[in-house]
């Protein structure tokens, strides 16, 4: 199984640091959630643990090895990435959409092989889309969108899951919907990463937090360990009260800070 | 669960699509061969078919199965030497914009990229009347379609750095880049036609190239375009796949193993060079490039697979009709086949342009 990994990694945009120095591993069959305000640095975080982005200084390694020696398509049958923007504008089927997912799978002239098939097959069962399949994807609605680009990112059939802001446009329902997911898919041995700014929900389903503020990490750990009602003052500028829950982990109760 | 019910869902899916993709071709394939036919056959002088069968197959065959009896070298040059060569190359300038028109809209990302619209016509243009004013053209016949290529490369090059931010071409930002930089080119190019007004031969050369059409098209024209068109369109299809995931996002096509950098770039050259040998042998004709990807899309979907072949064929079969159109509407003049594909095709992009909008608006 496998880790990632950054070690001191740091981004500059036009000479000025945005990101880091910052260092984390990330290990198997975890579900980690990165969380900060708007400009924190979750989704640089997650765009360089995805090989998308490459540090200006420092490395990002997969199980010790740096990701950029790594062949790209390699790199891809790792590592899945789920984007924040889940409009199509072109009516591609649902199908069609997951069937690019074997794209790093297949080579140029091989034609869609029964692996492919079964990849695709299984992973629109396990996200429940199999009856959207000959849909077009821009005729689905925000919460459908979401399932087919996840269930995309299991056709990959991939050691790590990334995702970024994956409730941000969805209502309450298909929010948890969309986090139970990705539960259930960490405990199906997938290390899952969601990068989002919603810690309330993620709180419930995630097995780590690492929390970032001006593109450092600052805290990581277990929900207590990280988000104090301290801490959320420090970092979110609102007044925070934990309500203890019946069931499950305590909840917050957020109020504009006075002074 | 439905899963159970349909072991293979996508199978069934797919094979929903083939069916409709052999309806397609039912009735393209046999569109293409009539079209071919109407435009060999139907002119302003009245040839029999018969006539016209004995000439192709008097061309064709081995001179030792026919003979060219009866036939008058009237009928001889008409057929073999101006329809025949016209015909083929409206074919191969319709496939190519066509083609030009599937790849610079998913470069774009962009339903209203369309060659002679947004830049590249105008750099095939430039770079045309380069090789005239040169005289590299007098030199070599294959100066004209390599500049006009060289052309349209270094338009969508100046269009893509103007109109693209971090992989991202907003609709406004797209088509204000394609417009400067159309009228930038074309001005130099009609800057670089001023300048040599005095020597008469090469500017009547560059007048008669510039406006365009199909008209005393001859052989020449087929075989300096046939090969470019023809590498286009298989360089074309070797990216398919790159392409859908472009459409979809640069970052989403880099997450599942696309080299976006290097994509882009055999992208971009394959367009100009679509572009400039469609330019080279026919000038700018608007709207093909469009009309025909949008029309197809609408019935096959967006898959770049099954959109290109079928959008260059579609292309080719629909510039010849164009053409037959232009030419026999209104005998005996002709009229000129930009204004024909503009009315078809100027509805159309206005119509996307208001309903790009009306989306944004929402």
């Amino acid at each position: 199984m496998s880790v990632v990994e950054a070690r001191n990694a740091s981004v500059k945009r036009g000479g000025r640091t945005i990101f880091g120095p910052a260092s984390v591993r990330i290990g198997p069959g975890e579900m980690t959630a990165l969380i900060g305000p708007n400009g924190s640095g979750k989704s640089t975080l997650l765009r360089l643990l995805a090989g998308l982005w490459r540090p200006d200084d420092g490395e990002m390694l997969l199980d010790g090895k740096p990701i950029h020696s790594l062949a790209r398509k390699e790199m891809a049958r790792r590592v899945a990435f789920v984007p924040q923007e889940t409009q199509i504008d072109f009516a591609f089927t649902v199908g069609e959409i997951l069937a690019m997912g074997r794209y790093a799978h297949r080579g140029r002239f091989s034609p869609q092989s029964e692996v492919d098939r079964v990849a695709i097959n299984s992973a629109a069962a396990y996200c429940d889309i199999t009856h959207l399949i000959g849909r077009a994807i821009n005729t689905l609605s925000g919460g459908e969108r979401q399932r087919v680009l996840i269930a995309r990112s299991l056709v990959v059939e991939p050691e790590f899951i990334l995702l970024d802001e994956p409730t941000a446009n969805l209502d309450i329902h298909h929010a948890l919907d969309v986090l139970q997911l990705c539960q259930s898919l960490s405990r199906k041995g997938k290390t899952v990463i969601v990068a989002t700014h919603d810690f309330n929900l993620v709180t419930r389903y995630a097995t780590r937090l690492i929390l970032l503020q001006g593109g450092l990490l600052i805290a990581e750990g277990s929900q207590e360990e990280v988000l104090g009602a301290e801490t959320i003052r420090e970092v979110f500028h609102v007044e925070a009260e934990m309500v203890p829950m019946k069931t499950g982990r305590p909840v917050y109760v957020f109020h504009q800070r006075t002074s | 669960m439905s899963a159970v019910a349909q072991s293979n869902p996508l199978a069934n899916v797919s094979s929903r699509s083939r069916l409709r993709l052999s309806i397609f071709y039912g009735f393209l394939l046999p569109i293409v061969f009539v079209s071919l036919l109407a435009g060999v056959g139907i002119g302003s002088t009245h040839i029999s078919w018969s006539t016209i069968l004995r000439v192709v197959e008097f061309k064709l065959l081995p001179q030792a199965w026919t003979s060219s009896l009866h036939l008058t070298k009237a009928d001889e040059v008409i057929v073999w030497l101006i329809r025949v060569p016209r015909v083929i190359v409206a074919f191969f300038v319709g496939a190519s914009l066509a083609a030009a028109g599937v790849l610079l809209q998913a470069l774009f990302r962009n339903p209203l990229a369309e060659p002679t619209l947004i830049g590249p016509g105008a750099g095939a243009v430039l770079g045309g009347v380069i090789s005239f004013v040169t005289g590299w053209s007098a030199t070599s016949v294959l100066s004209l379609p390599l500049m006009a290529m060289l052309g349209a490369l270094l338009a969508l090059l100046i269009v893509y750095a103007m109109a693209t931010r971090g992989g991202v071409t907003p609709v406004a930002t797209l088509l204000l880049a394609g417009v400067a930089t159309s009228a930038l080119l074309g001005a130099l190019a009609s800057l670089l036609l001023s300048v040599n007004i005095v020597n008469w031969q090469i500017a009547q050369e560059i007048v008669f190239w510039m406006m365009g059409g199909l008209d005393a098209r001859t052989w020449t024209h087929v075989w300096l375009c046939a090969p470019f068109v023809l590498l286009g369109i298989a360089a074309s299809l070797l990216q398919t796949r790159d392409l859908d995931l472009l459409q979809l996002g640069e970052e989403t096509a880099a997450s599942f193993g696309v080299d976006v950098e290097s994509s882009k770039r055999m992208l971009t050259l394959t367009a100009a060079i679509l572009t400039g040998a469609a330019v080279a042998v026919a000038g700018l004709i608007g709207f093909v490039g469009l009309l025909i990807p949008h029309a197809v899309r609408l019935i096959l979907g967006p898959s770049n697979r099954t959109l290109l072949p079928a959008s260059a064929l579609t292309g080719g079969a629909f510039l010849v009709l164009c053409d037959l159109l232009a030419r026999t509407i209104h005998p005996p003049t002709e009229i000129r086949l930009g204004v024909v594909t503009a009315l078809c095709g100027g509805p159309l992009f206005i119509y996307l342009l208001l309903r790009q909008y009306r989306g944004v608006a929402n």
